[in-house]
């Protein structure tokens, strides 16, 4: 799409014009794609796309899937997947390098970062990058984009895949100048011939190396880190010269021919039902074509819909005032007594007394007994939800009894297993086709959307695109679960942490899957409780019993964010009690340099799916990035009058983060944050640029919520509906800078979009305690009570 | 009902009900689907344009009230600041998904047009209608700072 012809959406329009209907086949094909120079970026305007692909019959990701077969069993077996490389590089006679991205765009820039890691190894020119998104399918290998795992999965997978096609070139090159692979190298796009300086261009050799057999590993060979051109690299984004056209394609931008637009009243509480529907005003509205009901939704709640009853009409706005005006008695279901507020009294009731054992250090109970001093905390978080800038949405379309959809999501392939289950046909029947996605944090993980569309679709006969409204967003989400926490610490005569206790409660996610569920499970307690890196002789983890009423779903970094919320802030009300200086006495706790293995004391631990003996938990790495970030931040230094720094660390998705906020509280108890500096050790990272721009936004995510977020619920219903009632971080209330820094590592590559964010809440209330005296143990910050200002409560004092 | 919208310099006759906002006759009859929804209550800014040469919330924006007016959307933005601000937004690398950053570049473009040398403040107060979940406030702050700088 070039900005000088912007879609027009003349579809429904008899008169299209050629660019328009171009771009729809474009479009309905599954393309949605970007290049890396201005150049490339012309050759990608729609009507290029057409004439190289579409008449062809072939996208780059069409034409990868058919040469599958030629692949050796060595190169299929790795931990993302498939590493043959037709999979996902085309390159073209015009030296085009076509870069196929299996795992979804939200903003963690993974189609450069793939791209970043093809190329490099390829040893082709950057400029000649043209990527495209695949559209969920088994053959891509893993395409979940969820749990910081895109580059730890697919690192070394996409390394061989682009040295095998560069093996590949070489060969071709060989075999047509009849000489030894051996004295043939790929470099920047061409393979030259050492001896005599002979050169053919990747694109020249295409033809013959797409001929040359699959090459098996041994004959293949990686570049060292030190030849590396893009890997480790502050590589600009391939997607932000569209974006800043408005170009690029959201799940909410999706247009086909003849489509409608469908919004849905959903029951207003979970396994709520339609008792009964009068949608005679809705119908006399001016474009509004009908309305269709939907199943009610069984238990358990999974991925499928929620039942309800979706309006059709000929543009989202008929529909949003048709839905208005629909009258419908609902049944509320078994969830219509869920309350935030009693809910909150029970939760913080069950962790006062002993819970089921998860992890035995020691005798905690005795070192209780026996401390100089003790002291404990209650620690509460509210549901949160995602709150993507784009609302779900997804268009789906019927031929026969196949069904295409196109939309935003984290998981293609499971949306389209959801979408073939929920429909009752073969998945063979779904095509799941992926656009961009306006912010994912794990609610687009979930495929219910899918499901949705492609049920509506069905009913109408006609292409449908089931927009979400924000406010839909808000009370239908999979919510970030409610936490309570109760730890107790035992202090030696010198202020050493010598007993830990951490009790820890909370409608577990896995109710979403298995009805009645109502106990943490070690998938929830691995995320914070149980990996606790602390040098405590004496330490005990505990789990309390809480059941869900609403969906509960992961959101970027999931249980890690309350976990570190208590443990963190916990570490320094210790160092409070000790008399000590916070940095010092984290330090202290988090010891001496050793790897620590939960596994040994009674818990289960999965390491986020990486092998512990290429990822362990380091303590020297906790201590690193927690020097780190003091060092950045100038920790010591002397503060302004109502200033005050506040650190925490936290490991997730195997990777380190050590965060330090500052807050400046004036006497009206008005807070603003002067700066952040961030730590992280993700391992090897691919886009240095793009691994500080995580932490930037991770860390946001993170202030957001424990300042301002809190979703509740009355007769199980959610009271919030849309901003500002649902507040989240604005410019005027952001950092006013942040540092990151970003450890050098040669360790194999770590998570880098949830990490972090678990310490930026912890350091945020540590902050305000040392500016302030006042210990924030109820997010968000600003809940009803304080009403944005800081001030001493009796409480407090 | 028939309605003329003046978008980018160019007349758009369209057939939508006079209290439709101007966002969806946009996105859905127009298929410019650059300007983004985000909470059609005015209260992220996705959905930012030009009317008449002021910042306006397309999603609260009834067509009824649009006609004859000067309307700008992301895809046909032009002019000296519109240039900085798109190339600081590239030398910065600002956006994350993306999603709302033709609003942001909407409102950072005005705010450049009446302030050349912005403060820190004028930033708050010119940016603080539009929401990032992504986090990319520092970001965009340094590049309308560098926009400003390189506009001279």
């Amino acid at each position: 799409m070039s900005h000088e012809q912007p879609l027009v959406g003349q579809e429904l329009d008899p008169g299209l014009t050629r660019q328009a209907s171009d771009l729809i086949l474009n479009l309905s094909h599954g393309i949605n794609r970007a290049t890396a120079s201005r150049r490339g970026f012309l050759k990608g305007s729609s009507a290029f796309v057409l004439g190289l692909f579409l008449l062809s019959g072939k996208t780059a990701q069409a034409a990868g899937a058919e040469n599958l077969t030629a692949a050796v069993p060595d190169l299929k077996s790795f931990q993302g997947g498939d590493a043959t490389p037709h999979l996902f590089i085309q390159i073209q006679p015009d030296e085009t390098i076509q870069i196929v991205c299996h795992l979804s765009e939200m903003g963690q820039q993974i189609w450069t970062a793939v791209a970043q890691v093809l190329i490099d190894e390829l040893d082709a020119p950057w400029e000649n990058v043209q990527i495209e998104q695949a559209e969920g399918h088994p053959r891509y290998g893993n395409q979940n984009t969820d749990g910081s795992r895109s580059i730890r999965y697919n690192f070394d997978r996409l390394r061989w895949m682009g040295a095998a096609m560069r093996a590949m070139l070489e060969e071709a090159a060989a075999q047509t100048w009849k000489v030894p692979r051996k004295e043939c190298k790929g470099t920047l796009g061409q393979v030259i011939h050492t001896p005599s300086g002979k050169k053919l261009s990747y694109g020249a050799l295409a033809a013959k190396a797409r001929e040359m057999t699959v090459p098996a590993k041994k004959e293949i060979t990686l570049k060292k880190r030190e030849e590396w051109r893009q890997i480790n690299k502050p590589v600009k984004s391939l997607t932000t010269p569209l974006i800043i056209r408005g170009e690029g394609e959201f799940g909410q931008d999706t247009r086909q021919e003849g489509m409608v637009y469908a919004v849905i009243a959903r029951p207003p509480q979970l396994f709520g039902k339609v008792k009964s529907l009068d949608d005679k005003r809705a119908l006399e509205i001016p474009g509004v074509m009908r309305t269709v009901k939907l199943p009610a939704l069984e238990p358990p709640a999974g991925f499928k819909p929620l039942g309800g009853v979706a309006v059709i009409a000929k543009d989202t706005w008929a529909a949003i005032k048709g839905r208005e005006a629909l009258e419908i008695t609902w049944e509320d279901g078994p969830n219509a007594g869920y309350d935030s507020e009693a809910f909150e009294k029970k939760l913080m009731a069950e962790v006062q007394k002993p819970g089921t054992e998860r992890l035995k250090r020691g005798d905690v109970a005795a070192a209780l007994d026996a401390a100089a001093k003790t002291i404990e905390a209650d620690y509460y978080m509210p549901h949160l939800a995602h709150s993507a800038m784009e609302p779900p949405a997804v268009t789906a379309r019927w031929e026969g009894d196949k069904v295409i959809c196109r939309g935003c999501t984290q998981s293609p392939q499971s949306a389209r297993r959801n979408v073939a289950s929920v429909c009752g046909i073969p998945e063979d029947n779904v095509t799941l086709e992926v656009t961009w996605l306006g912010g994912g944090f794990g609610r687009k993980s979930k495929g219910d959307h899918f499901a949705e569309a492609a049920l509506v679709a069905r009913e109408v006969g006609a292409p449908v695109k089931v927009v979400w409204t924000r406010e839909d967003a808000t009370q239908h989400s999979y919510y970030h679960t409610v936490s309570a926490q109760h730890l107790e610490g035992g202090l030696d005569d010198k202020g050493k942490c010598v007993a830990f206790l951490h009790r820890t409660a909370f409608p577990t996610i896995a109710a979403t899957f298995s009805y009645g569920q109502d106990e943490p499970r070690w998938g929830d307690l691995r995320q914070g409780a149980t990996d606790t890196p602390f040098a405590v002789p004496n330490m005990q983890v505990e789990s309390g019993k809480a059941e869900a009423h609403v969906r509960i779903g992961w959101m970027r970094s999931v249980a890690n964010i309350y976990h570190a919320f208590a443990v963190q802030s916990f570490a320094s009300e210790l160092a409070h009690a000790a008399g000590r200086d916070p940095l010092e006495y984290l330090l202290e706790l988090i010891g001496s340099p050793r790897l620590i293995d939960p596994n040994k004391e009674g818990a289960e631990y999965d390491n986020y799916g990486s092998p512990m003996e290429d990822y362990p938990i380091d303590t020297a790495r906790h201590a690193g990035v927690v020097k780190e970030a003091a060092r950045l931040a100038g920790w010591g230094r002397e503060l302004p009058e109502g200033h005050g720094l506040g650190i925490a660390v936290h490991r997730s998705f195997v990777s380190y983060v050590a965060t330090v906020v500052e807050v400046a509280v004036d006497k009206d108890g008005k807070l603003t944050i002067p700066g952040v500096w961030s730590a992280i050790d993700a391992g090897t990272v691919v886009n240095t640029n793009h691994v500080e721009a995580q932490v930037e936004g991770g860390t946001i995510f993170g202030l957001s919520n424990a300042l301002y977020g809190e979703i509740t619920a009355k007769d199980g219903a959610i009271v919030q509906s849309n901003f500002p009632d649902w507040r989240v971080m604005r410019m005027n209330e952001a950092p006013r800078k942040m540092e990151v820094s970003i450890i050098p590592s040669t360790a194999p590559p770590g998570g880098v979009g949830e990490p972090p964010t678990p310490p930026a809440a912890p350091a945020l209330t540590n902050a305000i305690f040392a500016a302030t005296g006042i210990r924030i143990r109820r997010l968000p910050v600003f809940d009803a009570s304080r009403r944005d200002r800081l001030i001493k409560t009796e409480q407090d004092r | 009902m028939s309605i003329t919208l003046k978008i980018n310099g160019k007349e758009h006759t369209v057939d939508a009900s006079p209290d439709t906002p101007l966002l969806w006759v946009l996105r859905d009859h127009l298929g410019m689907t650059g300007t983004k929804f985000g909470c059609g209550v005015a209260q992220c800014g996705a959905c930012t344009v030009h009317v008449d040469g002021k910042t306006r919330r397309a999603c609260v924006a009834p067509i009824a009230g649009l006609t004859g007016k000067e309307i700008v959307t992301i895809e046909g933005l032009e002019g000296a600041e519109a240039d900085a601000v798109r190339e600081a937004w590239k030398e910065i690398d600002v956006p994350q998904c993306g999603y709302c950053q033709a609003g942001q570049i909407m409102s950072a473009v005005k705010l450049l047009e009446k302030k050349r040398d912005p403060t820190d403040e004028d930033i708050d107060l010119g940016m603080s209608g539009n929401i990032c979940r992504c986090g990319t406030y520092m970001r965009i702050r340094e590049a309308i700072k560098k926009a400003a700088g390189d506009l001279g």
